[in-house]
């Protein structure tokens, strides 16, 4: 299709584009109740993008809660892998959540494949959508990212209010659009101009902000500072801040039958739990909340960077804006900052 | 790995299996062998590597594999039963099936210590780690400027591979010290805590490697008493044991502080360790 860099796409052809996308299962955020998920568009379906964020990040998709590694049946060998198939296109993806996913991968590459999430990832095609309205605990401009940031999406829409700005960014993005070629019409210099209008306007409505400078490097320091029981003490262990935060990704192992038809399968699972980490002889080297909450933090500030480059943190604010006991990893970070 | 899929282990059968320990938490020893002629080819293992051992319906564990590739074309793993998966473990016989998967994690350098003396100081089930090291350096004795064994456990009951180190230390080439916590009748070696016995015996440094495992208490002193001693920390190693799921670096939960034990570890030499705060937690 050669180099296209911007395509407009008028509001009232929408129905028609998504209509125009075939072979694919559509995911979108919808509305249920007061929260937006990403959900199985039906046909005719419209999304809803009046929302902040969906309260599930994508990772779901990819990386599903639970998820068969092998079926079998009791007291026999065989053991049968599932078929991954099926391509979906996730719509409406926020670009925090894109930059999230292209962070977790370095992880699921890292010396042994992960074939189960890079078969799904592989099947994805993800469609961003530009933050126009930033949320209260947003500060992705603190660590890498920004309200039109690129990073693991496909494609990046921009909502210029009459129309969509399409910007494609890879060839899966570039595949998607030649579906619906004779709807797009090539966007002019104005469109793009206030597509970067409404990201900077956006981004100067960013209220919290992180100064990571020194952190990285300090936090193993910080081992024995007060600070950290002075946040757990308020934790209940539910685990929330890491089950809906884009990045994490740790998972158990289990087996479960039912009758002889019997499965291992991974469950999504949280550093904050205290099963996590006991040993089966019951020592548990992060014993009470204050080593968990430590290694939260640690682990998305020092030792992903040490090992991968980068601050595993995207700044979406899911684990302020969702923790029962309103504990604030972006004043976290600015006591771990001052303790330095 | 299993046709690409690192997470699908193989199927294996037990060969023998015989208890080192008895008591609360009996230790059984099980020898396997993988049942698939082209997977028992291609696996390949070195002294200080785990293996994710799994029982169809029950769940998977990490274990070290407790012998040396020089022993011959099979692997053992020695079980404290303990919760869950080891229990189920511990019912099981000659005959039958397991699931492995791996070899996982680092290795003991043994290349890198020829020309120097070894000397481990285990205690209770954290002989079996360092049982591989024994065994490879007597069946390379010759590259090896001689092996020290130092192991303890609390009682004469609870020591590990008790027979062979007996064995051992009657064979004279190899310098074997045993100890039990608590003494008891008829018990000819030293009583103490392994520590202790490390003074007692006084190994000097010079041209040794210092290898130990144990209860992470044990660990804190043995590492505090090789320092007097005069090791350095770069002659210290130790081997970790931590919670796992996956041996491949994706599950998260096995790290102390950035390092994560099923691929960083499980051996460390104690120079990188010592600024590790969570290694010994």
């Amino acid at each position: 299709m050669g180099a296209i860099s911007a395509l407009l796409l008028t509001k009232e052809k929408w129905p028609e584009f998504l209509g125009k996308i075939s072979g694919k299962q559509l995911f979108a955020p919808k509305r249920q109740g007061d929260r937006v998920y990403l959900a199985p568009l039906k046909e005719g379906e419209l999304p809803d993008f009046d929302f902040q964020n969906t309260l599930v990040p994508p990772k779901a998709l990819v990386f599903p809660q639970t998820e068969t590694l092998y079926r079998y049946r009791l007291g026999e060998t065989e053991m049968k892998e599932p078929a991954i198939e099926g391509e979906a296109v996730l719509l409406g993806v926020r670009p925090c959540d894109g930059r999230a996913m292209q962070l977790v991968e370095r992880l699921f590459c890292w010396d042994v494949d992960d074939p189960y999430y890079l078969k799904r990832r592989a099947l994805v095609t993800v469609v961003g959508l530009a933050c126009s309205e930033p949320g209260l605990n947003c500060f992705c401009s603190s660590v890498g990212g920004g309200p039109a940031s690129t990073e693991g999406l496909d494609l990046l829409m921009t909502d210029l209010g009459e129309s969509f700005l399409l910007e494609p960014l890879t060839d899966k993005g570039r595949a998607l659009l030649a579906e619906a070629g004779e709807l797009l019409a090539e966007a002019p210099p104005e469109a793009v101009a206030q597509k970067e209008q409404i990201a900077a306007e956006a981004a100067a409505r960013i209220k919290r902000s992180v100064d990571t400078a020194g952190i990285p490097e300090g936090l193993p320091r910080l081992w024995n500072d007060p600070l950290w029981q002075r946040h757990a003490a308020a934790c209940l262990g539910c685990g929330t801040c890491t089950y809906l935060c884009p990045t994490c990704h740790c998972f158990d192992i289990q087996d479960e039958a039912e009758g002889t038809e019997a499965r291992r399968l991974r469950v999504w699972d949280s550093c904050m739990f205290e099963e996590y980490t006991r040993h089966a002889s019951g020592h548990n080297p992060r014993p009470t909340r204050r080593e968990r909450t430590r290694n939260r933090i640690s682990h998305k500030y020092s030792y992903y960077v040490q090992k991968f480059g980068i601050i595993a943190c995207v700044g979406c604010g899911r684990c302020v804006n969702l923790c029962p006991v309103n504990i604030d990893l972006v004043e976290i970070l600015r006591q771990v900052k001052e303790a330095l | 790995m299993c046709n690409g899929n690192p997470y699908l282990p193989y199927t294996a059968t037990i060969v023998e299996t015989w208890y080192e320990t008895g008591g609360e938490r009996p230790v059984k020893t099980f020898k396997v062998t993988l049942d698939d002629a082209a997977a028992r080819e291609s696996w390949s293992h070195r002294p200080g590597q785990c293996a994710m051992v799994g029982l169809l319906g029950v769940g998977e564990s990490m274990f070290c594999i407790s012998c040396s590739p020089t022993e011959g074309d099979f692997l053992r793993f020695s079980v404290m039963r303990a919760g869950k998966v080891t229990s189920a473990l511990h019912q099981l016989e000659a005959g039958d099936k397991i699931t492995v998967r791996g070899p996982y994690g680092n290795s003991f350098p043994l290349e890198e210590w020829e020309g120097k003396r070894i000397l481990t100081v285990g205690g209770g089930i954290g002989q079996a780690p360092l049982r591989p090291i024994v065994e490879f350096v007597r069946a390379n004795r010759d590259k090896y400027a001689g092996l020290t064994v130092i192991y303890g456990a609390r009682s004469c009951g609870d020591l590990c591979f008790k027979g062979e180190l007996e064995a051992l230390a009657k064979e004279g080439d190899i310098e074997c010290h045993l100890s039990v916590d608590v003494g008891e009748e008829g018990w000819p070696h030293y009583v103490g805590f392994v520590p202790s016995l490390l003074m007692e015996v006084n190994p000097s440094p010079e041209n040794t490697i210092a290898v130990t495992c144990g209860p992470p208490i044990m660990i804190r002193f043995v590492l505090e008493n090789l320092k007097k001693l005069g090791f350095a920390d770069e002659q210290i190693y130790t081997t970790l044991e931590n919670r796992m799921k996956c041996g491949l670096g994706k599950c998260g939960r096995c790290n102390a502080g950035h390092l994560y034990v099923c691929k960083d570890g499980p051996v460390f030499s104690y120079a990188v360790l010592k600024d590790v705060p969570e290694a010994f937690a």
